[in-house]
């Protein structure tokens, strides 16, 4: 509770005592100085506000809607009445105000990924400073314990580290040197330096802080149907409050009874409730989620991300790990040790993931090569004694090398010596542990179909999708031709998801309704192209984040209906004269205190 | 440029709504968005205007909302 409700409280506690004294004392003159001073105690700031707000003429908020009430309650001759409308209303307030503070806490704990300070080491000795201070190239010491400050990498030492602020991952991560540490890790054993590789404002953390800061601000469409609403709602509800104040006693007379009736009406009528409940309910999502290591960028996406029945995945490292192995070796002509030499010599050179896999397994050396790649199709690499190829089929086909027919599974590599054919390699990609059951929790979440997406070969993708659940495959895609494919997939299904790496497919994630990049750490690309950002690799985040965006949405939903429906009722009821203030004022503040608790259920879901 | 506000104070979010709507209707405000939740209030301004639209953007919170706290 923070100073402001504090006050109100202790006023609450005056004004109820002199109530409660007024109730008991029954004398003419005393009675009402009672409840007039009482109800002064109570809500001297609420009449306060509502009298500056008509002077501004912008009076229809609910402090003018109380004011009046509770005046009015006052002037029909009703004073127990309106003091206890006003008391009532306040402690509704202070209950309102500490659950929104409350709610505001558990999201800034979430986010308490913020280093506080960093240990730069100069000239032999150690300096503490703000993170923004730190500069490109500073050598950092990091102390078991302490948050690293800024993206760097280890330059001395090893240890592991608690990801689990920033990526949710319970499990603590290795790190050695040479290995690129993120910001807002927290360094759990070893005594550690690192080089500081990016300031602190380009640094992840302050990415993440930033992207959270602002995510409320891209809103949802239920969320802007409800500012409509309230724009139309409080004057319709005042003008029916007039209505019922004047026209029936016109004809049937008893105005005081009517005035009570309409009065009643203008209490239910604030529009709160909805006001808060909504946008908060989207809040606490968006929070839960990167509770998880899930960052959303705005509740648009949360609400889109709920209604998407089609998933597409990219296949290189987001279904697969994107590292190749080597699963089938056969030489033709030679034996297998001279023929790995030759691949290796071939490849060593090549930033190609199959050709690291293959460079792997065989050393070369004190062998010098002079290579050469020729794009789309493999390298050629020239030694003092050979001509080496090694590359796909076409580069077989266009040296006129005969190759034998071979099995269309994985990708192959194949070598020449000489002119000569020698044999052939498999690689395959892994797909990763967790994909299958992704996308079946998918399933199980409602979607209807899932698509992958890949430059590889239709039979690869076959076996891919076959082996993880993907009902299609697109295969033999170009970067350009990614873009239509999804086109003619959203043209297909309705809302669309597309998760890929972040890293080529920036055009795609933007086409998407929901565009998801893995593995934010350490990726500005992927975190400025995405809409959601899953900062580890974990698949399994994407049902996850399906999971949040769909309780989230339920949550708005049952705030919208619980809310309009007491009220609805409520508003009949005081207009038939069924009700009392008091109801009234529970159908505002009670019904706005509960639509709150409910929206922060959406923090957590497990 | 964007600059960043925080208020305090703010009763409801139907108050956060109109500093929202009068902020906007500011001379040479190009975007101003507020959020209830997190207090905060992000104006999109030419840098010429920032001290005049600032002003008047606090102006406008304590016109809805008497005792706010504006920082920024």
């Amino acid at each position: 509770m923070n100073k402001k409700d504090k006050k109100l409280l202790k006023r609450i506690i005056v004004s109820l005592i002199l109530f409660i004294c007024g109730v008991l004392i029954n004398h003419r003159i005393i009675e009402p100085v009672i409840f007039v001073l009482s109800y002064l105690i109570a809500g001297y700031d609420v009449v306060k506000k509502a009298f500056e707000r008509i002077i501004k003429r912008k009076f229809l908020d609910e402090n003018f809607l109380m004011a009046t009430a509770s005046i009015g309650a006052f002037l029909i001759g009703d004073y127990s009445e309106a003091v206890a409308v006003i008391i009532f209303y306040q402690v509704g307030e202070i209950f309102q105000s500490c659950s929104v503070n409350k709610s505001r806490q558990s999201i800034s704990e979430l986010m308490s990924i913020c280093p506080d300070y960093a240990c730069i080491e100069r000239n032999g000795e150690m300096v503490k400073v703000y993170p923004d201070e730190v500069k490109i190239g500073d050598i950092l010491i990091i102390k078991p314990g302490d948050k690293i400050p800024v993206d760097g990498v280890i330059v001395k030492g090893k240890t592991s580290f608690n990801t689990a602020p920033l990526t949710g991952e319970p499990l603590p991560k290795e790190a050695e040197e040479g290995d690129f540490v993120s910001s807002g890790f927290i360094n759990i054993d070893g005594l550690i330096k690192i080089r500081a590789e990016k300031e602190y404002s380009d640094s992840t953390v302050s990415k993440i802080l930033e992207l959270v800061e602002n995510s409320t601000m891209a809103k949802a469409k239920t969320e802007r149907f409800i500012t409509r609403f309230s724009a139309y709602y409080t004057p319709i509800v005042v003008a029916l409050a007039v209505c019922i104040a004047l026209i029936p006693p016109f004809f049937i007379g008893n105005f005081s009874k009517w005035l009570y009736r309409a009065l009643s009406f203008l209490v239910v009528s604030c529009p709160c409730a909805l006001l808060i409940s909504v946008p908060l309910s989207f809040f606490c999502g968006i929070g839960g989620a990167s509770r998880n290591g899930i960052l959303v960028k705005g509740s648009n996406y949360l609400e889109a991300l709920s209604k998407c029945k089609t998933f597409a995945f990219d296949k290189t490292g987001t279904l697969t790990k994107g590292e190749f192995e080597v699963s089938e070796v056969k030489a033709y002509g030679i034996n297998d040790d001279e023929f790995m030499k030759y691949l290796a010599i071939a490849e060593k050179g090549s930033n190609h993931p199959i050709a690291k896999a293959i460079a792997k397994m065989a050393s070369t050396e004190g062998i010098e090569a002079k290579i050469t790649e020729i794009p789309g199709r493999g390298v050629k690499a020239l030694t003092q004694e050979r001509v080496i190829l090694a590359g796909n089929i076409k580069l077989m086909n266009e040296n006129d090398i005969k190759v034998p027919e071979t099995d269309e599974c994985g990708t192959k590599v194949y070598l020449a010596v000489d002119g000569v054919y020698s044999g052939y390699v498999t690689a395959s990609d892994l797909v990763k542990d967790e994909s299958k059951k992704a996308v079946s929790e998918l399933y199980r979440e409602g979607v209807v179909k899932t698509v992958m997406l890949t430059g590889d070969t239709a039979e690869n993708a076959k076996n891919i999708a076959g082996e993880v659940g993907i009902s299609e495959y697109k295969a033999r895609l170009l970067p350009e031709d990614k873009v239509e494919s999804v086109k003619e997939i959203i043209s297909e299904s309705g809302y669309v998801a597309y998760a890929g790496d972040g890293m080529n497919d920036a055009p795609v994630l933007a086409l998407v309704d929901v565009g998801i990049a893995m593995g934010g750490i350490g990726s500005d690309a992927s975190i400025e192209a995405a809409d959601i950002v899953i900062m580890d690799d974990n698949l399994l985040k994407i049902p996850k984040a399906v999971k949040i965006a769909k309780k989230t949405m339920r949550t708005v939903r049952e705030n919208i209906i619980f809310s309009i429906g007491v009220k609805g009722l409520v508003l009949v009821l005081s207009a038939l004269g069924m009700t009392n203030m008091w109801m009234a004022v529970f159908a505002d503040v009670g019904v706005a205190v509960i639509a709150i608790l409910n929206a922060m259920r959406t923090m957590n879901v497990k | 440029m964007k600059k960043v506000f925080t208020i305090e104070g703010l009763c409801c979010p139907n108050c956060a709504a109109s500093v929202e709507r009068d902020v906007n209707k500011i001379e040479g405000v190009i975007e101003a968005k507020v959020n209830f939740i997190t207090q905060k209030m992000i104006i999109e301004m030419n840098e010429e205007d920032e001290k005049r639209i600032t002003e008047a953007a606090i102006e406008v919170c304590k016109d809805v909302e008497p005792d706010c706290v504006v920082t920024y």
